[in-house]
């Protein structure tokens, strides 16, 4: 399987349908941390998203430690996808199909979607090297992490050029 | 009358919260089967990612799922027991906050309109029914909300019968597709009132995979639904594979000469749960 990069710098070779293997850092956010940084300002947000790939999850955990860090529902997030894309964002990992919204911006800024398993929580924790709160720590586990992976299995979903696995 | 005390109810749910760091052996069997006949080469990348996960999550004791979800638990309770020590619900409630705790669960409960978490998983959902004997039943069924989103009620007319009953289960897993996180599980309830239809929708679930019906009509409405489900070819995660549905459940309650309500309620392939008897 071929190995990617984060921060992601050839999204474009990237085709729907490529098994993945994911590598480097990425950010969190779910429900709660896309509505707080998309009603910030731009130049206020808490953390930059420019080059970002963000990560729809919010890990269990047990004395610090991430326990089990699977994907949810990408979809509650298009209505912020768009915003989040157009604030230097590169890439997304969920889980399930996403409306034409999403498919508009991804071809708009050349970005990429992922599908991680989701029921693999355990999988993906232990790809999870090192993670840290990075804002929003009273979100509990809604809030955004940095984490530092190492080989997360993940199909390309919806590329750049708007083909999609799912249609 | 028999007692059953607080401290051994805590305890005894405490550790029944483990059920969320393993797959009953059900699932396992039923994904590991789905991977062998699975044709599409993503659904079978997501199918053998799940048994693998199932692997690591009972070897490193870590939730199976991070949506550890909220704690529903279904209490026979024997009308020949005192409960000492404490409140039921009190023992319940605390189990699952130890429980939760130790088995690094995560803390999804919240209010719906504040948003803010309660930060230990409670309240938990305790529903109760007060049955024969002397003693107390205790099922647990973490549930998330993946797949618990796209619970659907139908209060269907009754002149849509049995074929309507059928469209709307369809309706349920098609519009869901990939969100409930297939393989699922599908729990229907038919009759009652809409929430026995939507309580005994969600108690199906508490049923093994590949468990036969023992009345002979919903046994066959079982096998044509699941059949119907699997022609959707929505597949492990939406993929677009053959196998869509792990099992499909449907149990019955009389209704009204003007009603014909039907409830859909989804587990997701991460099927976790346990049984206890005190």
């Amino acid at each position: 399987m071929k190995r990617v990069f984060s921060p992601i710098s050839n999204a474009s070779e990237l085709k729907a349908g490529d098994e993945v293997l994911l590598c480097g850092e990425i950010l969190t956010a779910r429900d709660a941390a896309h509505k707080r940084i998309c009603e910030l300002e731009a130049e206020n947000m808490p953390v930059s998203l420019e080059g970002q790939t963000i990560f729809y999850v919010g890990p269990s955990m047990k004395d610090g430690k991430i326990t089990s860090a699977g994907p949810t529902t990408s979809m509650r997030m298009d209505k912020y996808t768009p915003t989040v894309l157009e604030r230097g964002a590169v890439a997304l990992i969920g889980k399930g199909d996403r409306k034409a919204e999403v498919y508009d911006a991804l071809k708009k800024f050349k970005g990429v979607y992922f599908v991680a398993v989701g029921g693999a929580g355990a999988i993906y924790a232990d790809c999870i090297k090192k993670h840290e709160i990075v804002a929003y720590e009273d979100l509990g586990s809604e809030a955004i992490f940095r984490l530092e992976v190492e080989d997360m299995p993940l199909v390309v979903a919806i590329d750049g050029e708007g083909s999609s696995i799912f249609r | 009358m028999r007692s059953i005390f607080y401290d051994d109810i805590v305890l005894a749910v405490t550790n029944m919260c483990e059920a969320c760091c393993r797959l009953t052996p059900d699932a396992e069997e039923a994904l590991s089967k789905a991977c062998e006949r699975e044709t599409s080469k993503l659904c079978r990348f997501a199918l053998s990612t799940l048994v693998k996960n199932a692997a690591v999550a009972k070897e490193k004791c870590v939730p199976v799922c991070q949506d550890t979800g909220m704690a529903v638990f279904f209490l026979e309770l024997g009308q020949d027991v005192r409960i000492e020590g404490g409140y039921l619900e009190d023992a319940i409630n605390e189990g699952v906050r130890r429980g939760y705790k130790k088995f690094g669960c995560r803390m999804s409960v919240l209010d719906p309109l504040t948003r803010e978490n309660t930060f230990d998983n409670t309240p938990a959902i305790i529903h109760t029914r007060i049955t024969c004997g002397d003693k107390l039943k205790i099922s647990f069924l973490p549930k998330g909300f993946g797949s618990e989103n796209m619970s659907r009620l139908f209060m269907l007319n009754p002149s849509d019968g049995v074929e309507g009953v059928k469209a709307s289960v369809i309706e349920a897993v098609k519009s869901a597709g990939s969100k409930p996180c297939p393989p699922i599980i599908v729990g229907v309830g038919i009759g009652g009132t809409s929430e026995t239809a939507m309580l005994l929708a969600k108690k199906q679930l508490l049923r093994d995979i590949g468990s036969k019906n023992p009345n002979e009509t919903l046994c066959k409405l079982e096998l044509e639904l699941k059949d119907e489900i699997n022609a959707l070819r929505i597949g492990a995660q939406g993929f677009g594979g053959d196998v869509t549905a792990l099992d499909v459940f449907v149990d019955t309650f009389k209704t009204h000469i003007a009603a014909l309500p039907v409830a859909v309620n989804i587990q997701c392939n991460a099927e976790r749960k346990a049984v206890v008897i005190l």
